[in-house]
């Protein structure tokens, strides 16, 4: 009875693991682990689920055109993060499931891309965002002396004032010098610091609410006439709350026009039917490889084949666990990747034959042919790392390419290739050593 | 032993053939452009019913832009058309409803406009010459003596050279495109080519340590010991490539196909052009030292 060795539990452990997490997400009881508990506090959720790019589940990649030249460049980037919150704002009520807003700086130009999965009346869409985002001041309507008072207040704001967001000169964040807590500071311009002098006046200790796209901001009480087109909103506002609300008036005052400069739309058939061709083309290929490393290495090809496999299932962990988003180009960046896997094992296979042959016995043969082999392997798959990591362009540098296209496969390949130099040479090395051995020769 | 440098000349008559038809069919086919390129609208639309001719005549006479091409496949309709907005995309569905008398599904609606394709063009040339740079930083660090470099650069040039040749004929043939994907396929092709040279000198380096005979002997010791190696290698990934390139989906087929013809030159660059190369240059050098 041979004992077994801390380091195969180990294996098979991590093994049973990796398999776990590639199990298809749908199925109600075989499905890969939801990790969802608390430490000291915090919340931690993980759930491992494939994610798949517009080209595979259909959706619509749009990307806008920020019109900044009349800004001085100081403001652009704040009045960009406005114009991306109001886009995610209408986006959301649009409804779609997991939308996508980037705001992306190429060279000198200022864009907005938006990813909408599963949309496919895109020329709603398109409209629903580029129309310029409306902020105007409301007060009580006449009638709500009447109302139940336990309407919500931003209900009962139903008289427009003729105060929009035009009138806003700007908002920015400062500090109460009593209280020291964060406030949103309104500077109007003198149409609107007139105007607003008017609405405070006949509203004192009424509320004046501030809406945006016809959505309430937020309605503060007016404590007292103001002059001088300077206002301050005070509340119990964190620094990212106030933060969030000057944005978000400073977006209403400061509408960039935008205009669309590229779309991408993928019907949901399109994508499935792709998905399924690529994948059996793949599986084809992938049998093609088991075939011919078995003919033509016996047992080390059904190693090889093994390793693959081990190989095909960390991969896709992998992809689950960081989470990539997968892509048509991802896909093949991956089958590719696999060729590549099998060429470490080539490599290993034929430098082991080779000591073999120098009379080495089969223990020394695959420990020595494994020293040698990985040095090749290890320079030959830099060059591909590197390339990869250029395509994939991860501090998003504007003078290099930024599509997600090239991105996904740059992405499936590098990771392909590493998880290959482990596979490859660690997995195969316990596997020849477990199952390449010697016959013993214990009959004469 | 194999003396597979002996056949040098025919290596480098095939070489140079291959290479001299892809020049020439660069220069008067040229390639077709995708609208990543050239900015325009991609339509893709799904039709209940087989079109014919006829009817293809027809959409192609009603769409009347100036730039604009009509393909029929079977149920789908492509139009490449000069940049649309989704109102035009709108008016151009309903002239086709007509035509057809049938439901239009829109399977890819792609707009690409100028300031876009220009920004695609900028990033893609300094993505590659980038990638060529590091490439070549690489090698000198990989490569200590200048003949192995050189050598190995003059065949990735050779690679690249036969990569860009055969796509263009691709490209008129079979209607692939130059799109952000074959600049891809290219940078991938560079650094497999390089991948694989590696492997091959690796091997002649460890020979050349241990003997003291003429790099060309051991130059064809090497070769005849990574040869197994090399056309196995090529062969998995043919055969992990063919399959995506015959059955995979439509957007990806001349991106395997690309890749296909990339990895297979890398492989074959590596013994019979890299190594051939590296014995002339280590000739030449010893010519000039005596």
């Amino acid at each position: 009875m041979k004992k077994i060795k801390f380091s195969v539990v180990i294996f098979i452990i991590s093994l049973l693991l990796v398999i776990w997490i590639d199990l298809p997400e749908s199925h109600p009881v075989l499905h890969p682990p939801v990790i969802n508990f608390k430490l000291f506090g915090r919340t931690v959720k993980k759930e491992f689920k494939t994610k798949m790019g517009l080209d595979l589940k259909g959706g619509a990649h749009l990307v806008f055109l920020a019109d900044t030249k009349s800004l001085k460049s100081s403001d652009r980037d704040q009045a960009l993060e406005g114009a991306r919150n109001i886009i995610e704002r209408r986006i959301n009520f649009f409804g779609v499931a997991e939308p996508e807003v980037k705001t992306i700086k190429t060279g000198p130009d200022y864009k907005i891309s938006v990813d909408l999965p599963g949309v496919t009346d895109v020329a709603s869409a398109i409209e629903l965002i580029g129309a310029t985002a409306k902020l105007d001041f409301r007060i009580l309507g006449t009638d709500s002396a009447k109302i139940a008072t336990d309407t919500p207040i931003f209900l009962q704001l139903k008289n427009n004032t003729k105060l929009t967001g035009s009138d806003i000169k700007k908002s920015v964040v400062e500090f109460d010098p009593n209280t020291g807590k964060p406030v949103v500071a309104l500077e109007f311009n003198s149409r609107g610091g007139k105007l607003f002098e008017r609405i405070t006046e006949g509203n004192v200790g009424k509320p004046l609410g501030i809406f945006l796209d016809n959505m309430p901001l937020t309605w503060p009480t007016v404590q007292q006439k103001i002059t001088g087109g300077r206002a301050v909103i005070t509340g119990e506002f964190s620094l990212d709350d106030a933060k969030k609300l000057s944005i978000a008036i400073n977006s209403g005052a400061l509408p960039i026009s935008i205009s669309l400069v590229e779309q991408r739309n993928i019907g949901p058939s399109l994508g499935a039917e792709q998905i399924e061709k690529s994948v059996f083309a793949g599986m084809i290929g992938l049998l093609g490889v088991f075939l011919f490393m078995i003919l033509y290495y016996g047992r080390l090809g059904i190693i090889a084949s093994a390793t693959l496999v081990i190989y095909g299932l960390i991969s896709y962990a992998l992809f689950k666990i960081i989470p990539i988003v997968l892509t048509l180009p991802g896909i093949a960046g991956f089958i590719l990747s696999i060729g590549m896997a099998v060429d470490s094992n080539i490599l290993i296979f034929e430098r082991i034959k080779e000591e073999i042959r120098r009379g080495q016995d089969r223990d020394t043969a695959i420990r020595l042919g494994f020293g040698r082999a990985i040095d090749a392997i290890k320079d030959a798959n830099i060059t591909t790392l590197l390339v990869s990591f250029i395509l994939f362009n991860p501090l998003n540098w504007s003078f290099l390419p930024q599509f997600g296209l090239v991105k996904g496969f740059a992405l499936t390949l590098a990771i392909g290739v590493a998880t290959s130099l482990f596979t490859g040479v660690v997995i195969t090395k316990k596997l020849l050593l477990a199952f390449y051995k010697e016959k013993k020769k214990t009959k004469i | 032993m194999i003396n597979f440098l002996k056949f040098t000349k025919l290596y480098a008559l095939v070489s140079i053939v291959i290479i001299t038809i892809g020049l020439y069919s660069i220069f008067t086919f040229g390639y077709r452009y995708s609208i990543d390129f050239t900015g325009g609208t991609l339509l893709e639309y799904q039709i209940s019913k087989n079109i014919n001719l006829a009817q293809k005549n027809v959409i192609q006479k009603t769409i009347n832009k100036k730039g604009s091409k009509v393909d029929v496949k079977g149920k789908v309709i492509f139009l490449r058309l000069p940049m649309i907005n989704e109102k035009e995309e709108v008016v151009i569905r309903d002239q086709i409803k007509k035509i057809v008398s049938s439901n239009v599904i829109v399977a890819r609606f792609e707009t690409v406009g100028p300031s876009v394709s220009r920004e695609i063009v900028r990033t893609t040339t300094s993505a590659a010459i980038i990638a060529a740079i590091g490439i070549l930083a690489y090698m000198t660090f990989a490569f200590k003596k200048v003949t192995h470099g050189l050598s190995a650069v003059l065949a990735m040039i050779h690679d690249f050279l036969i990569l860009v040749g055969t796509y263009s004929l691709l490209s008129y043939f079979f209607g692939a495109e130059f799109d952000t994907l074959f600049v891809t396929a290219l940078l991938t092709t560079m650094s497999f080519s390089v991948h694989d040279t590696i492997v091959v000198f690796d091997k002649i380096r460890e020979y050349s340590r241990v003997s003291v005979k003429p790099l060309s002997v051991n130059a064809n010791k090497a070769l005849t010991e990574t040869m197994v190696r090399s056309i196995n290698n090529s062969l998995t990934i043919i055969l992990m490539l063919i399959p995506l390139t015959l059955v995979g989906g439509e957007t990806i087929r001349f991106f395997a196909a690309a890749l296909l013809i990339g990895t297979v030159t890398g492989t074959y660059s590596s013994p019979f052009v890299a190594t051939p190369l590296l014995v002339f240059l280590d000739k030449l050098t010893r010519r000039k030292n005596r």
